[in-house]
């Protein structure tokens, strides 16, 4: 059998806090730019060649960014012009944006019309894939506008085991803002797609939706396992994740009230959205950007210093905006060389401090930038070892190192880290030749991406008088892997969670038939805030990824992926029985109630602005 | 942004602000709360030569009893709205539809008299005046005048309020006992209202001795849904007479399309809400 179906990736507007904001001084030795930018590294690099000004001559700055979603992983023309204006006025140049000026020209996302073809037997196994989309660039390529549809290439067979596909892209431009990077970019738009798709599928054999998702998905011990997009899984298990779900979930009851609920065809219907998901990140392997082409790599920097008192430096390439490498990063030093937490310093964020890096994006900073601090971590201890060894007069490997102490084996003999940092830097006693420091720095590139996954489940109750959609309970089982601080990737989740459903019933940038963006205020352009959200149930498995030796997988983009297609999926199920099978998003109120009313997906879609409320409207007068 | 320069005065008497506002002339702006005003101006979709602050007149705040009204200052903030005790026992519906305003933020500036004067068809606060009889006492350089909030609400935006006018009071009837509720629909916590139906009932004895609706942003100006109420009067406080009265809400509205609802949606979400609003009310 065949089942085609057409589904619209909206376009979104990234809405990070903090609007875009530029500093440039040019009285120093160097240019100096300030900016609130995801990629200082990337950022100095490209002015410095987009301008003709020497690399060396450019420091770029990213003080306390407040926020991105892939929104900030962009060079920007008002970045380039602050610099440009700077160098001929020989004064420092600021450049600050609106919110409705951030709006309209920060760069946008998703936008993606996707035809899929999915081919399966009438047991309900897939047999093929096919997919093709057309991808709204708008008006001008950005950083990496084109890569995003392709990163969603690899994404779209999922977690199943399809023997068969095909992707093709068409990318256009129009007359909008361009499109880039937000949170997921390319992955969302792909798990979407699908995870609707088997939906559509259980439907067709009449058949669970996450039964028919187990039927198709890699099993726990067929891990790795090569995808047909190419990809090697490492590790997974979407049973265990789906399972607990299913435990937090109450699934079966949820199943039967709705099953009561229709039958007493009650005003409000319930409806269970499935979402089993995985997403490729830790972005990512040079040679798979180079083959992409992507001009730069997926690299990552970092160096650990240890000060002659024992406390400790570490500087990352990685540069945070909010995702807490400060915290995480001391976390993880703290272990490896068994110093206190509160010894250990992040340096990040400013190109003079931390000369090498490639920045935040696409989950990478745990299984690619801290991976970097981990081996110079381990270098240091190294070395500390050979120390260690000569100052107490015994053979490396007499000693175990344990807290922070080498101790020879067997003896109450030891030396801790701090007395060896102290002899480094006297240097009166050090074995022949070794050079008085103890610092080191690594490059981390990683052999493969992280595949992070989960099940998300999703109950929403949907007026059928009103089209309202309420969320009753949402549920996520997420498998990030190892996990080094659990509040971190909490909030990860649920602001992930918080963005994802967004898409799905909020979040729309509106264009006007002269191509005018109506959604320029937040009074038009909807983000919803903790009143508009359930109580989320946040749980775990932990499956290691055994691509990296942390056994982390990243989470920054995984709330974002996972929860989209799970609350449409939700608010299709509730009103199927109405002929329903799909509704666009995002599913507002007036979409639900038309889609009822008539079957149709896309009815109700915005029109003009004349009736009161938005802040369109307060031009008419105030007091 | 920041707005275009202006002028800014802050009188402390009601006869000092309206000498100002006749001296600043046409171009001149009073500024109450500054909710809806201060966008306005930051996004220089206005730039007035000069503000009126009326924040410093000590008469304009307050809420007290006066015989069979209430008197609420136009520049008691929706925060002092929701909590007065007199509010609560004879305005009931003012209250309720007070706390749907915006968030707390703006309901500790917003004022019921700038709301009243912004008259945006999707503002919360219209459509239970002009339900409970509402009455606006104005004030310009010839004294002062009542206007009946029936006669208030012109057009979009639009008010009676003549350009050297301020309000001074709204002057509500006292509805003790009556029951009532507000119904809003909006998309997220803190946006305006797409439909909102303000409704209360005097009950008497299991019938409905008198009934008052009206609608949020079903036309230009706040709606009378007075065959909804004609149909009420009279009859049972039961779930089907409700239901009933409810189907002729949409009657004599006239409201626009917008990205949120057309006009078929709105008249439909218009009968819907006002049978919820109407069965809270009731209790049935």
């Amino acid at each position: 059998m065949l089942i085609e179906r057409t589904y619209r990736q909206q376009r979104l507007i990234p809405a990070f806090m903090e609007p875009r904001s530029v500093v440039v001084d040019p009285t120093g030795e160097q240019y100096t730019m300030w900016s609130a930018t995801q990629i200082p590294h990337i950022l100095r690099l490209m002015v410095a060649l987009t301008t003709g000004t020497p690399e060396h001559k450019v420091r770029v700055i990213a003080p306390d960014v407040g926020g991105g979603f892939g929104g900030k992983l962009q060079v920007t023309p008002e970045e380039v012009v602050c610099l440009l204006l700077a160098k001929r006025l020989g004064k420092p140049v600021k450049w600050t944006e609106t919110r409705s000026e951030s709006l309209l020209s920060a760069h946008h996302g998703r936008d993606q019309i996707q035809k899929l073809t999915l081919s399966a037997k009438r047991d309900g196994t897939v047999t093929g894939l096919k997919v093709e989309l057309l991808a709204d660039m708008g008006a001008y390529l950005r950083l990496v506008t084109p890569g995003v549809p392709i990163l969603g290439a690899f994404m779209f067979n999922a977690i199943y085991k399809f023997p068969a596909y095909h992707f093709a892209c068409t990318n256009v431009f129009t007359n909008k803002t361009p499109t880039d990077a937000y949170r997921g970019a390319g992955r969302p738009e792909a798990t979407y797609a699908i995870e609707r798709l088997m939906d559509e599928l259980a439907v067709e054999v009449g058949m669970d939706p996450l039964a028919v998702r187990e039927l198709n998905w890699i099993k726990h011990d067929e891990f790795p396992f090569t995808t047909v997009a190419g990809l090697e899984y490492d590790t997974g298990n979407y049973e265990a994740a789906t399972e607990k779900a299913k435990q937090l979930f109450g699934y079966d009851e949820l199943r039967r009230e709705q099953a009561e609920r229709r039958e007493r065809g009650d005003v409000v219907q319930l409806g269970i959205g499935v979402s089993t998901f995985t997403e490729m990140c830790g972005l990512a392997p040079s040679r798979v950007l180079g083959a992409l082409s992507y001009a730069a790599g997926g690299w990552e920097h970092a160096s650990v210093r240890v000060l002659p008192s024992g406390k400790v430096e570490v500087v990352t390439g990685s540069s945070a905006h909010g995702q807490g490498h400060e915290t995480a990063w001391s976390q993880i030093v703290a272990d490896q060389l068994g110093v206190p937490f509160e010894d250990v310093e992040i340096l990040h964020g400013d190109t003079q401090i931390s000369p090498r890096g490639l920045d935040t994006y696409g989950s990478r900073s745990l299984t690619v930038g801290a991976i970097a601090v981990v081996k110079a971590a381990e270098k240091v201890v190294a070395k500390a070892k050979a120390i260690a060894a000569h100052l107490m007069e015994c053979a490396e490997d007499d000693l175990d190192f344990e807290a922070g102490s080498f101790t020879v084996r067997g003896t109450d003999k030891s030396t801790a880290m701090g007395d060896i940092a102290f002899a480094v830097f006297s240097a009166h006693n050090l074995p022949d030749g070794m050079e008085p420091s103890l610092d080191a720095e690594a490059t981390f590139d990683p052999d493969n991406f992280s595949f992070p996954h989960g099940t998300h489940l999703c109950a929403a109750e949907v007026d059928t008088e009103t089209g309202a959609v309420k969320l009753r309970k949402y549920v996520c089982v997420d498998d990030v892997g190892a996990v080094v601080n659990p509040m971190i990737v909490e909030g990860q989740v649920h602001g992930g969670l918080a963005q994802g459903i967004a898409q799905a019933l909020f979040e729309e940038a509106v264009h006007d038939e002269s191509g005018t963006l109506t959604t320029g205020t937040f009074a038009d352009y909807l983000l919803p805030s903790a009143a508009d959200l359930p109580s989320f149930d946040v749980d775990r498995t932990e499956t290691p990824s055994s691509t990296n030796p942390l056994g982390v997988k990243g989470v920054g983009e995984a709330g974002t992926i996972a929860s989209t297609p799970a609350v449409v999926n939700a608010v299709v199920d509730a009103v199927r029985h109405f002929g329903v099978r799909d509704i666009a998003m995002p599913c507002t109120p007036m979409r639900v109630w038309t889609a009822i009313r008539t079957g149709r997906p896309d009815a109700g879609g915005p029109g003009g602005s004349e009736a009161g409320g938005g802040l369109g409207s307060l031009s008419g007068g105030a007091q | 942004m920041i707005p275009a320069e202006f002028d800014y005065t802050a009188p402390s008497t009601v006869e000092e602000a309206v000498r100002a506002l006749a001296a600043a002339g046409e171009d001149a702006k009073v500024i109450a709360g500054g909710q809806s005003l201060l966008p306005v101006l930051r996004m220089r979709l206005a730039a007035p030569t000069t503000l009126i602050d009326l924040g410093r007149v000590a008469e304009l705040h307050g809420i007290r009893e006066d015989g069979d009204h209430i008197a609420i200052g136009a520049m008691t903030t929706h925060y002092e709205v929701q909590r007065d005790p007199l509010v609560e026992t004879h305005l009931h519906l003012l209250k309720l539809a007070t706390d749907t305003v915006a968030d707390p933020q703006v309901r500790h500036r917003g004022t019921l008299g700038g709301a009243l004067a912004h008259a945006d068809p999707a503002g919360d606060l219209s459509a239970p005046c002009l339900a409970m009889g509402a009455e606006l006492v104005l004030c310009g350089p010839d004294g002062r005048r009542t206007v009946p909030a029936a006669d208030f609400f012109v057009d979009y935006f639009t008010t009676a309020l003549r350009a050297d006018e301020i309000v001074v009071e709204v002057r509500l009837p006292k509805h003790t006992g009556w029951q009532a509720h507000y119904e809003k629909f909006n998309r997220v916590a803190q946006a305006w209202s797409i439909v909102g139906v303000a409704a209360c009932l005097r009950v008497d004895g299991g019938a409905i001795a008198e009934a008052r609706v009206a609608l949020t942003n079903m036309a230009a100006v706040p709606v009378r849904a007075t065959a909804v109420e004609a149909a009420l009067v009279g009859g049972p406080a039961t779930a089907e007479a409700i239901r009933a009265a409810a189907a002729h809400a949409a009657e004599g509205t006239s409201p626009t399309a917008d990205g949120n609802a057309d006009r078929e949606y709105r008249e439909h979400l218009a009968r819907v809400l006002t049978g919820r609003a109407l069965a809270t009310a009731a209790g049935v």
